[in-house]
């Protein structure tokens, strides 16, 4: 069993809207890149891939792929900054994309 | 101004109604995404970082009031309330659902515009000079030959599958406000010794990965001969041009790999071949087209206005803006209005839909109904009445347009680098922010002069780095964002492509490194008024580099 360099995450966008998500447990997408899964070795990447492509062919999300995540409490974090702008939005407008549901929901509760 | 023929409505209608049902298939699934992808882009719909992204185009970038309010409602309703006007005359709107698409399309519809070939290897968008059918220096309006155009070119059976995107922009002055010279075809119309109208040709402009300045190949070109000519262009480039890499395949690069005098004749022989064919304009229709763009009814009125020389007088920021952004116009007593959508530290070319309402308003109020989107990101208000300045200048100011920057550093291009689009290497808009916010001082910014910065987010230079007096274009460096900056560029008749000046940038550093650039400009100039791509090109670019790069104290 081999270690992957880093592990990697796998995310696409909603066929519905485009919004930005994350392959989670159990197969199921997910909004935020916190929950997603993380995958640590090849075999671990082959189920993922292999999840990644029913979703594709079932029209849940659009085009798939692989991105390379760390580790921070537990959570997967992306490594490129491109990934990171999609896991919370346009950086010049927090009012918009996922950090700004964070934020209200922060707000409401 | 132009209205669209039954063939227009029809074809849009029947555009709208397909991609609903395209749009129905996808997502029942059964439309897969390689099937769809292509038939979504046909539609203008891209898939961004956050959101599916539709472009809708403004042709030759003309625009009437209700237009300009449909796209406030399209942003109200279906978006987040604001949309992102580009370097192309079009508009952007960032998070429409997929759902949606369909009936924005159809809302777009009911006032003649669409999204067809605003993506796609085809030719796209024609654009035109925005002061066209206003500035005082027009030899004729350019966009009765980019209407020509755009009704040969859309759904040109021959030409919807080219090697590679296809822009022509048409400019009715010798002063080129269109970057003319940096499209696949940039035209000039022109009128010779005889009083007759005619074309100049350029071929092969264009920015990018391998910016080219277009190349003159035909300095006259009689008006009647405009659509054969530019049938004979495509036609040489649709078989000639490479379709073996994307990096490669525009038109450009055939100019360049085969030479423009080689390539001309076979552009020459093909022209020899179709000129007398159908394509030949007839007199009698070019002015039918000519009279959809007849000039709005003007008033007579004498050159100056008392009224505004005294606003002028009590009002110094009054006086500001229209001292930089009022040009003037063809017709005694008018003036032509850019509204710098450039407030301090905001997003270039953003609109939200409350301002689009306030420039339909005042388009269908003072301009005679018209409202232009330029290329730098701004809206024009073509046709006001000196007297009425005092008053837009009001309602523009209480909705925050109201900058008075037009042309100076602060009046930056941007494109929607990182923040938004899934090609880019770096955010842009965040760089034109701090840069904004640095310059924000009027008195400064006065003293620096004309000054053009634009910033890009990847090398496809939507942000026209290439071309600014001062380019920036945003790189990935092992992960971290840096700047490269050109010198030199520049967009006008005098086209010149930027220089790179040495290494670039960190997003911390290139605050101070423009802030060098200016302030070696500022001690170099020979007088106020050398401006600074003048001071650039009588320097050339080592005074810059001694100043960003001194030289190590031991080297
Ligand atoms: S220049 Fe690059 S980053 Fe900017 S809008 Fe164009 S493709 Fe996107």
């Amino acid at each position: 069993m081999s270690n992957l360099k880093n592990p990697i995450s796998i995310t696409a966008n909603n066929l519905l809207d485009g919004e930005a998500v994350w392959l989670g447990s159990n197969g199921h997408w997910v909004k935020s890149v916190d929950s997603a899964r993380a995958f640590f070795t090849e075999e671990e990447r082959k189920i993922a891939e292999h999840a990644a492509a029913r979703a594709d062919a079932e029209n849940l999300v659009v085009e798939p792929y692989e991105i390379e995540v760390k580790m921070e409490e537990g959570a997967p974090v992306p490594l490129k900054f491109r990934e990171r702008i999609r896991a919370q939005g346009p950086t010049i407008r927090l009012d918009l994309g996922k950090q700004a549901d964070i934020q209200s929901q922060a707000a409401a509760a | 101004m132009y209205r669209y023929d039954e063939f227009d409505r029809e074809f849009v209608a029947a555009r709208v109604a397909q991609f609903r049902d395209q749009v129905a298939r996808r997502i029942s699934g059964e439309l897969s995404e390689d099937n769809f992808k292509p038939l979504r882009l046909h539609n203008g719909v891209y898939l961004q970082l956050h959101a599916y992204m539709l472009r809708v185009a403004v042709p030759y970038g003309t625009l009437n009031s209700s237009q300009m309010r449909m796209l406030a409602h399209i942003a109200r309703k279906y978006d987040r309330d604001y949309g992102h006007f580009t370097t192309r005359q079009n508009i952007q709107f960032n998070w429409p659902k997929l759902a949606d698409i369909p009936n924005i399309l159809e809302d777009l519809a009911t006032v003649e515009m669409h999204a067809i070939q605003t993506s796609g290897n085809c030719i796209r968008n024609v654009t035109a000079d925005h002061f066209a059918g206003a500035a005082s220096d027009e030899v004729a309006d350019p966009r009765p030959y980019a209407e020509i155009l755009r009704q040969w070119s859309t759904i040109h059976p021959e030409f919807l599958h080219l090697p590679r995107k296809f822009k022509i922009a048409v400019i009715g002055s010798s002063n080129d406000r269109a970057a003319m010279q940096f499209h696949d075809i940039g035209l000039e119309v022109r009128k010779n010794d005889a009083g007759e109208l005619g074309l100049r040709v350029f071929v092969g402009g264009g920015l990018g990965r391998t910016p080219m300045v277009g190349k003159l190949i035909r300095d006259w070109l009689p008006e009647e001969d405009m659509l054969s000519y530019c049938e004979a262009i495509l036609r040489v480039y649709n078989l000639y041009g490479r379709r073996d890499n994307k990096y490669k395949a525009r038109i450009k690069i055939l100019v360049h790999e085969t030479g423009l005098e080689e390539l001309k004749k076979d552009i020459e022989a093909e022209f020899d071949r179709i000129r007398d064919s159908v394509l030949k304009l007839p007199e009698d229709d070019v002015e039918a087209i000519r009279a959809y763009f007849a000039p709005p009814d003007f008033a007579t009125l004498p050159a100056e206005d008392s009224g505004l020389k005294q606003a002028k007088l009590d009002d110094r920021s009054f006086a500001r803006w229209v001292d930089q952004n009022v040009s003037e116009h063809a017709q005694s007593g008018y003036g032509i209005v850019t509204v710098a959508l450039k407030d301090t530290g905001e997003a270039p070319g953003d609109a939200t839909s409350a301002q689009m309402d306030v420039l339909a308003d005042l388009g269908q109020d003072y301009s005679h109904d018209e409202l232009r989107v330029s290329h730098e990101q701004n809206v024009i208000l073509p046709h006001v009445k000196l007297s009425d300045l005092p008053v837009v200048y009001q309602a523009l100011t209480e909705a925050g347009m109201a900058s008075p920057n037009a042309g100076l550093i602060t009046d930056i291009i941007a494109c929607p680098g990182l923040d938004y689009c899934a090609l880019a290497t770096a955010r842009s808009i965040p760089v034109a922010q701090e840069l904004s916010q640095r310059f924000a001082d009027l008195d400064r910014q006065n003293e620096i002069g004309e000054l053009k910065l634009k910033i890009s987010g990847c090398i496809n230079a939507c942000g026209h780095h290439h071309v600014g007096h001062i380019g920036i274009l945003g790189v990935d460096k092992r992960g971290e964002e840096m700047y490269q900056v050109t010198l030199g560029g520049s967009a006008d008749e005098q086209a010149a492509v930027g220089e790179i000046v040495g290494r670039g940038f960190s997003s911390d550093e290139i605050g101070n490194a423009v802030e060098t650039i200016v302030n070696t400009y500022l001690t170099k100039r020979l007088a106020d008024d050398e401006t600074f791509l003048d001071a650039y090109r009588r320097l050339g670019a080592l005074p810059f580099k001694e100043a960003l790069y001194p030289a190590k104290e031991a080297a």
